[in-house]
């Protein structure tokens, strides 16, 4: 089954010199991400399922395999949001909460 | 990829110390990570120790603050504080906090409250704004009242606290200290009791021009001692009473604070400075792009003070512990010199004398004694009447 994934709405975020940190505006929690959860952050656009991702920015970009690349990426988005910082759904997503 | 995302708890130690390190990471590539953006100097109350000049007017319209936000989103800016004056009074204070967020900033208000109704508390949430900063001055309706000169304002300051917080926004009581001292003990009860925290700041500063009538409104030497030796301000603030460690190479060689390292202020009008509470006016955004102002040589001659080159402060003793404000040393004259206000501020929290503090023997080292604070002073009698430009009667909006 494919997994879709959105920025949630209620996040501060800024890029700073290849680290992204997030706020998280409901609970001012504070996260920084590392280069390649940079790059999966980034393509969170709610349409491209998230093993068309990792191909195209983790294992293009940073020479992982694919399963393995996949199996960390599943598992850092669904941490994600359990912080309420990402949407995560088996359908493409419209608009995030 | 265990370790592709660092998460830290909200106000917990982590968290210091993972802005921290956000924060050095700015400095060092000259990031303008956090910037203060007041939205107009006019006001709907007449606090007796405000800076500013409420009669100057000349705001940015709404599109020149939106590309004033293009532009720093563009430099790297993340932290944004917007205030005044009082925002509540832009029209389309709305259209710039759903613009600001819409450019992903961390978004935080200050503001004095009066006109943040359901309707507005409900905006304001559903934007995301983070953080909102409320002036308290004291426990007492009247003591608060008296300084904000406008009757009924404390209840109305304190019923929008209630409003953000209950909608789930941080909210952060503010209290400025000054003459006659408030009951330290009953604001914070009060604070917890509408769930915000507090601050208190016991530095009443300067005018923006340069005015220093306000700074007569400062605690007097017996009242900033009691201040110190009040528990209710104390909690958390130990280290900071202790007396100053040697100042080590690290801190030589550092500078006071992020002023103009990581962070910036930009005026009503578009002046860019340093910092609100430093008044160096480096260039206009009406006159040139925010980098080109970043990277002026005003700016760079900011960034180029270090400790070791501060005129007193390079060989005083308190240094490590002193919360020097270039800013407070600039409105006195020199920004590579002392801050007489911090000079005293230092003194009396680690009570270890300062270069410029006491002054003279006439000023002796008062004893810490129990507090006697929380009395009703009218500071309002003492100063002139309200300046142009400030709007009394909360009900006129
Ligand atoms: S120390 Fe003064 S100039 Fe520096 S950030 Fe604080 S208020 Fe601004
Ligand atoms: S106590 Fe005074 S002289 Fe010492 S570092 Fe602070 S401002 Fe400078």
């Amino acid at each position: 089954m494919s997994m879709y994934i959105a920025k949630s709405r209620s996040i501060a975020a800024r890029a700073l010199d290849g680290e992204m940190i997030i706020m998280s505006t409901s609970d001012s929690m504070l996260f920084t991400l590392n280069e390649v959860a940079t790059e999966i952050w980034l393509a969170a656009d709610g349409r491209t399922p998230l093993s068309q991702i990792v191909q195209d920015k983790v294992c293009a970009k940073f020479e992982a395999e694919p399963e393995a690349a996949y199996a960390d990426a599943e598992d850092l988005c669904r941490r994600l949001a359990d912080y309420g910082i990402l949407v995560i759904s088996d359908q493409p997503i419209e608009s995030a909460r | 990829m265990t370790d592709a995302v660092s998460i830290t708890t909200a106000g917990g130690g982590t968290q210091t110390s993972l802005l921290g390190r956000i924060g050095a990471k700015a400095e060092a590539r000259v990031i303008p990570i956090s910037v203060h953006l007041d939205l107009t100097w006019r006001c709907n109350e007449g606090c007796v120790h405000c800076f500013l000049d409420h009669s100057v007017g000349g705001d940015m319209d709404t599109a020149e603050v939106k590309g004033a936000l293009d532009q720093l989103a563009a430099a790297g800016a993340m932290f944004l504080t917007l205030s005044g004056g009082e925002i509540m009074l832009r029209k389309d204070i709305f259209e710039i906090v759903a613009h600001a967020r819409s450019l992903l900033f961390d978004v935080r208000l200050k503001t004095n409250g009066v006109l943040i109704g359901d309707g507005e508390a409900d905006r304001f949430a559903e934007l995301g704004v983070r953080e909102v900063h409320i002036s308290i001055y004291s426990h007492l309706a009247e003591a608060h009242d008296a300084i904000t000169r406008v009757p009924g304002s404390f209840a109305l300051s304190i019923e929008a606290v209630k409003r953000l917080t209950s909608r789930g926004l941080a909210v952060e009581i503010r209290v400025p200290v000054m003459k006659g001292g408030a009951n330290y003990a009953r604001l914070r009860a009060l604070a917890k009791e509408v769930g915000a925290r507090i601050l208190y700041d016991p530095t009443i500063i300067p005018m923006m021009d340069g005015d220093r009538t306000p700074v007569s409104l400062n605690l007097s030497p017996a009242e900033r001692a009691e201040f110190y030796a009040d528990p209710a301000v104390l909690i958390g603030l130990e280290d900071d009473c202790a007396p100053p460690a040697p100042a080590g190479e690290e801190l030589l060689n550092g500078h006071s604070c992020g002023a103009g390292h990581l962070r910036c202020y930009i005026s009503p009008q578009g002046d860019v400075t340093p910092c609100v509470q430093f008044p160096l006016v480096c260039g206009s955004l009406r006159r040139g792009s925010f980098l080109e102002i970043w990277k002026s040589p005003q700016f760079a001659e900011v960034r180029g003070i270090r400790n070791r080159d501060l005129q007193v402060c390079s060989s005083c003793s308190s240094l490590s512990s002193c919360r020097r404000c270039p800013g407070l040393a600039f409105q006195e004259g020199n920004m590579h010199g002392a801050s007489s206000q911090d000079c005293e501020s230092t003194y009396f929290r680690t009570k270890v004398p300062t270069p410029l503090y006491p002054a003279t023997d006439l000023d002796p080292a008062p004893e810490r004694h129990p507090p006697v604070s929380g009395q009703f002073v009218p500071l309002a009698a003492l100063l002139p009447a309200p300046r142009d430009g400030m709007h009394r009667d909360p009900a006129a909006y």
